[in-house]
């Protein structure tokens, strides 16, 4: 467990962190999340101490962090860097070194990971040499060779085609299954909402939201549901003669509605489980439950609350 | 503290639970990158150190730029001693069948002179051979000693700056010298050659590998890879090991050009010059070795205040005119005393001056320890303050950084 407490850091009299605060689990993926000069890789450079904090701390499992701590981190910075003239095995072997690998170990290791990035038969070829989303596979590589105890990336699915994100996700999965703390920052808002446990929301210096991704949808889901009906001449319009409740869209068995109020939705409930055969409550009252009634008549089909897109809470706290 | 592998395999406890690392006291690393053992313990400082050195010597040895520019050195190198060599064989060979001098003579020519090179001008008296070896119409005269009683009477040679050669050798007895003009010649053929020498090898040496570490720092910057870097080892560390990495490299060359020099000095017969020459090219090699990491800490300190390749050039220009003022104060002085002496203990200049100073014979056998000395403590003045420029700037990227924020911090 990666815990950022309470970090601030200016530049001149620009605060660029202002007291960041949020934790990244071991064995899950945390996406952070920001948009351009939000803090994110000010963030990062703090965690791997390329940067210093004015304030605040990072800790490993409850202990400072130390020099040692994070030579054994695997980093990838914003802007790509590696040795452009040199091969590409040699900078992974040389970059494994540099975190402590007997150079046997280092080259085993390199080999392996460009194996599993596709790029083997690059090995002995100059990185000027690659595509860009080569070298970012390569990156990712640079990043990996030393087995690091956690990882921190920023902007690893930058310039990838789909099948290249594809690779390295699956390269990052198997390594944060391994129960490492993953933390990797995204612009692309739908990749940290496909493949995150954890999202961090950063904007001007501050975190805005944090949490496990379902828990954040739910905590910024509203009161608006779907519902569906289904059976004869199933019509979902007797919605809109509810109290409480605004319909915003409206198309024969299925309907997006808002209630003012938790009982407003709930009458709303009611009544549609009413519509046929009573079903156990119990089955209701959790969110996406399908309500299933045994008759050919009118019966509830769906009735679910409207959970967010990670973009509509984005929005929604960076505002 | 390593976990044998065998146990971190078999311990899922440990390999799936971070906080593993807090219940054992001992490292247990959840990824194992393509059946490595894991990341071994962190390299202390001075290992890193060397991993950046040798990553600068593998990396410039494998330049073909470097590979080519450094045999071309060299052979100019071997070509300059062997010309030299040549034009002392053909000054040797000038000199057994010199032009003739005339020699004015007072009364009697001595036998000796008659069919030798020598041409015999008669002089009315001492007074005016002197007045004819005075207005330079004769190399010498040749005048009997005054007042001497016996016959023949002793013969003195009368001449400007030098006895001609073969004069003395061919009066059947050492005749008494008297030299008219006090002064020593003006200028200094051998110091003049022996100062370029030393200067253009450090001048160069210290330019080009100056250049690529100056380049090289520039080059992490501007790819970033420096960011990677500076989450393993620290900014002083990388700055050691580069300047550690070109100075052997530099001192590598410098010792190739020196040992080159010497083969082909013996080769083509000039080992009196080699002998003559030896102990102030060690003493070039020991003042190089220093000058150079002095003159490399700055190249790295100031390289680290930009970003591109394109602003180097002017970010060391001021380094620049460290290793060039010396080169050419030295090669202007090589025959002042005095400014040379200063410049033997200057550590910018010391390296060409202090090594001149003892082909000359004008330094004692204790000079160039304190020169060295002086280097020493040069180094650790500088080596500080770049090190704090480097540390300081190597992480702001976009405009140059001002020498006042870096110092600052």
């Amino acid at each position: 467990m990666l815990e950022i407490k309470g970090i601030t850091r200016r530049f001149g009299d620009r605060t660029a962190l202002d007291e960041v605060t949020f934790s990244v689990a071991g064995g899950r993926m945390t996406g952070f999340v920001g948009g351009n000069g939000a803090g994110k890789t000010t963030t990062m450079r703090v965690i791997l101490g390329v940067l210093a904090a004015d304030a605040g701390a990072v800790e490993l499992n409850g202990s400072p962090l130390t020099a040692e701590d994070r030579a054994r981190f695997g980093y990838m910075p914003e802007e790509r860097g590696l040795y452009p003239k040199m091969r590409v095995l040699e900078q992974l072997v040389y970059l494994g070194r540099l975190h402590g690998l007997a150079p046997t170990e280092a080259k085993r290791s390199g080999l392996d990971l460009l194996d599993r990035l596709g790029l083997a038969e690059r090995a002995a070829d100059s990185l000027e040499s690659l595509s860009l989303g080569n070298q970012q596979r390569a990156q990712i590589a640079a990043a990996l060779v030393h087995g690091p105890t956690a990882l921190v990336l920023d902007e690893p699915f930058s310039g990838l085609d789909p099948l290249a994100v594809e690779v390295v996700l699956s390269v990052l999965q198997d390594f944060a299954a391994q129960g490492a703390p993953v933390l990797f920052s995204s612009h692309q808002l739908d990749i940290v909402e496909r493949l995150c446990d954890d999202v961090v929301v950063i904007g001007g210096g501050r975190i805005r939201a944090a949490g496990s991704r379902e828990s954040l949808r739910t905590a910024h889901s509203g009161r608006e549901f779907d519902i569906e009906v289904a059976g004869h001449h199933a019509d979902a319009g007797w919605i809109r003669e509810m109290p409480g409740i605004t319909v915003s869209h409206l198309d024969g068995p299925r309907a997006r509605f808002t209630a003012a109020t938790d009982a407003a939705a709930q009458s709303v409930l009611a009544r549609a489980v009413g519509l046929g055969t009573p079903v156990p409550p119990a089955d209701i009252s959790s969110a996406g439950t399908v309500a299933e009634a045994a008759s050919e008549a009118l019966r509830l089909h769906r009735f679910a609350p409207v959970v967010p897109t990670l973009t509509e809470i984005f929005q929604e706290v960076v505002q | 503290m390593m976990v044998p592998p065998a146990e971190r395999n078999t311990s899922p406890a440990q390999s799936n639970d971070p906080d593993g690392r807090e219940q054992t006291g001992s490292v247990s690393p959840p990824f194992r990158a393509a059946g490595s053992s894991g990341p071994a313990a962190p390299p202390r400082q001075s290992r890193s150190v060397w991993l950046v050195a040798e990553r600068e010597i593998t990396t410039r040895m494998r330049s073909r730029a470097f590979v080519i520019s450094a045999a071309l050195t060299l052979l100019i190198v071997l070509a300059g001693v062997m010309i030299g060599g040549i034009m002392q064989q053909r000054s040797a060979d000038a000199s057994a069948n010199p032009e003739p001098a005339v020699v004015a003579v007072v009364g009697e020519t001595p036998k000796a002179l008659s069919g030798t090179r020598f041409e015999p001008r008669p002089a009315a008296d001492e007074g005016q051979a002197r007045a004819m070896v005075e207005a330079g119409e004769v190399a010498a005269a040749v005048v009997p000693e005054p007042g001497a009683a016996a016959v023949p009477a002793p013969l003195t040679v009368l001449a400007l700056t030098e006895v001609p050669e073969g004069l003395e050798e061919t009066l059947t007895y050492v005749p008494a010298v008297e030299l008219l003009d006090g002064t020593p010649n003006g200028f200094n053929p051998f110091a003049y050659i022996i100062a370029l020498g030393f200067g253009m090898v450090f001048y160069m040496t210290a330019l080009t590998f100056g250049t690529t570490i100056a380049q090289s720092v520039v080059e992490e910057k501007q790819t970033r890879i420096v960011e990677i870097l500076l989450a393993t080892a620290s900014a002083r560390a990388l700055m050691a090991g580069k300047v550690l990495g070109n100075s052997i490299l530099a001192l590598g060359s410098v010792v190739i050009i020196l040992v080159l020099a010497a083969v082909g000095m013996l080769a083509t017969g000039q080992d009196l010059l080699l002998g003559e020459l030896g102990g102030s090219l060690i003493w070039f090699g020991v003042l190089f070795a220093f000058g150079f990491v002095l003159v490399a800490t700055l190249y790295a300190a100031a390289a680290s205040l930009v970003s591109r390749q394109e602003d180097v050039g002017s970010a060391t220009s001021p380094v620049l005119m460290l290793v060039m003022a010396p080169f050419f104060l030295v090669i202007f002085f090589h025959d002042n005393e005095r400014v040379l002496s200063i410049l033997s203990y200057v550590p910018f200049s010391a390296p060409v001056g202090m090594p001149l100073r003892l082909v000359l014979d004008s330094a004692r056998w204790w000079e160039p320890i304190v020169s060295l000395t002086l280097i020493l403590l040069a180094i650790a003045v500088f080596v500080s303050l770049s090190a704090r420029i480097y540390s300081n700037s190597i992480l702001r990227t976009g405009a140059r950084v001002r020498l006042a924020d870096a110092l600052k911090g």
